[in-house]
């Protein structure tokens, strides 16, 4: 087990909200299509409300902090909320598209010292990028904000949202990052809109595109054992929690609104009216995220995939029950093993999911665009 | 044995957690973690005060250890932490010291 890995056995075993990700707006100089937030400015925070939320989230122990958007260069005070974070000695990961990104923003990036910065890409080819993000010249600047950012010595990973659009280039942006010195990240997930909205999962890439994903070595570092059968599943995987949303991370958004993750559109209090340990300690939402074991899981916990399938509570919740199957996950489980999941038995074969597939493949290390299955970060055992 | 002086880096991340001190590496993003003892030596690193003083209030006011095996092993500490850029190690004191707030 890595060192992280069990300060995160220790985060869970203390209830230490370790990782953070704050959104500070959802306003965006681009118009992605496959962007689920509503951007208009509903009320952000103020600097001075979202430093005393740094503050406290220091003194409840947080460390890993993600700050992202909508695009978090809208906001003038964008860097002093950095330093005051670096200043409390958050480690920072910055999420932009990197259209504002120039010299002097990457130097003092660079000078705050923030960890990682995650750069959306959907394409090598600017027809193809620049019609997603539909804002003319973008994959340049952002090209170009990555080549700046190299320059102080940043890390920088390239994320790379697939859709039908651009299914094709994958390979194509691997090659951009290997060439920028950037390391990359995959994901075809395409996740509802925050007020429900399904619409966008059309834009989802097709199952055959799915397998493909999951079969190619640039992608997956052991393709055999990823898509190998599951085991068994034994007493501690029924005793395991479903991941890491409510027990050592939290989601906050630009307005102050706590959720268990990004992805978990379950409101459990907002930092405007209590303080961010109340709603830790005492949301009676994020306790009933907490007592939920992959014994409790309606269809799941009859599943062969339970023990290695990447269910996301927070699609379930969106698809119904928080305590129900993720047919997105169940996609691809089935796409990466061959082995329809209980869901589908349940349902009717292999249909396509109401939502679509859901990848979420993380690199292994900076600068080699290897890639690991998500399941161990997803899969906290007690 | 001349006297050292050591101030942390402020291209790190720090947290305490159950007792210890995480510090990740911003530059490396290699990750530690560091014992109460390594702790109280890490947080006293102000560049102002020299490695002895710090040994001396901080670990052989605490802990049974005379101050010359205390500084020995101390001075193996901080030079592995100064080769992870964590901690900086001088001569002499280091003023122009930026500061940040002490981690939680
Ligand atoms: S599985 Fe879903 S809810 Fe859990 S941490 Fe991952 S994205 Fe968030
Ligand atoms: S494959 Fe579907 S039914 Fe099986 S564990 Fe995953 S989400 Fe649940």
């Amino acid at each position: 087990m890595s060192l992280l890995a069990e300060m995160n056995q220790r985060a869970l075993h203390f209830g230490v909200p370790l990782s953070v990700h704050l959104d500070v707006t959802y306003r965006c100089n681009e118009r992605c299509v496959h962007c689920y937030l509503d951007h208009d400015d509903h009320g952000e925070m103020t600097t001075a409300e979202i430093k005393d939320v740094l503050t406290q989230l220091s003194e409840a122990g947080s460390f890993l902090l993600t700050i992202s958007g909508g695009e978090v260069f809208m906001r003038r005070d964008l860097f002093e909320i950095l330093e005051y974070a670096r200043g409390l000695l958050f480690n920072v990961k910055l999420k932009t598209n990197g259209v504002m990104i120039r010299e002097r923003e990457a130097k003092r990036l660079r000078e705050i010292g923030v960890e990682q910065i995650q750069i959306s890409i959907y394409s090598h080819r600017p027809e193809v990028h620049d019609a997603i993000t539909k804002l003319p010249g973008s994959l340049k600047r952002t090209i170009d904000a990555i080549r700046f950012l190299r320059a102080q010595g940043l890390k920088v990973t390239i994320a790379n949202v697939l859709m039908s659009e651009n299914f094709a280039d994958y390979a194509g942006v691997i090659a951009l990052a290997k060439n920028l010195g950037a390391s990359y990240t995959v994901d075809p997930t395409i996740t509802p809109k925050i007020d429900g909205d399904r619409s966008i999962l059309r834009l989802n890439i097709e199952e055959s595109d799915l397998r493909q994903v999951f079969r190619d070595p640039a992608l997956v570092d052991d393709v055999e054992k990823f898509c190998a059968p599951p085991p068994p599943p034994g007493e501690d995987v029924m005793e395991g929690y479903p991941c890491s949303a409510g027990h050592t991370s939290c989601y906050i958004s630009p307005y102050g609104d706590v959720y268990p993750c990004v992805a978990f559109p379950l409101p459990s209090g907002n930092l405007r009216q209590q303080t961010f340990l109340d709603i830790w300690h005492g949301s009676a939402e994020l306790k009933q995220v907490r007592s939920i074991r992959a014994k409790d899981l309606t269809t799941c916990s009859s599943c062969a995939h339970v023990g290695s399938c990447s269910r996301c509570p927070g699609l379930a919740y969106f698809e119904g029950s928080m305590y129900g199957p993720s047919s997105a996950d169940c996609q691809k489980s089935f796409q990466r093993t061959g082995i329809p999941s209980a869901n589908m038995l349940r349902s009717g074969q292999g249909q396509r999911s109401a939502s679509g597939p859901l990848i979420q493949i993380q690199p292994m290390d900076h600068s080699v665009p290897m890639v690991v299955s998500s399941w161990e970060q997803n899969n906290l055992t007690a | 044995m001349s006297e050292k002086y050591i101030r942390r880096s402020s291209q790190i991340a720090a947290r305490m957690l159950g007792g210890e001190m995480m510090i990740m590496s911003v530059k490396d993003s290699t990750f530690f973690t560091l014992d109460s003892v390594a702790t109280a030596i890490w947080q006293a690193a102000d560049g102002r005060s020299s490695l002895t003083e710090i040994v001396a209030s901080k670990i052989c006011s605490q802990f049974d250890v005379s101050l010359e095996t205390a500084v020995r092993d101390a001075e193996v500490f901080v030079q592995e932490l100064a080769g992870h850029g964590i901690l900086q190690i001088s001569d002499r004191p280091i003023m122009n010291a930026e500061q940040t707030r002490g981690a939680q």
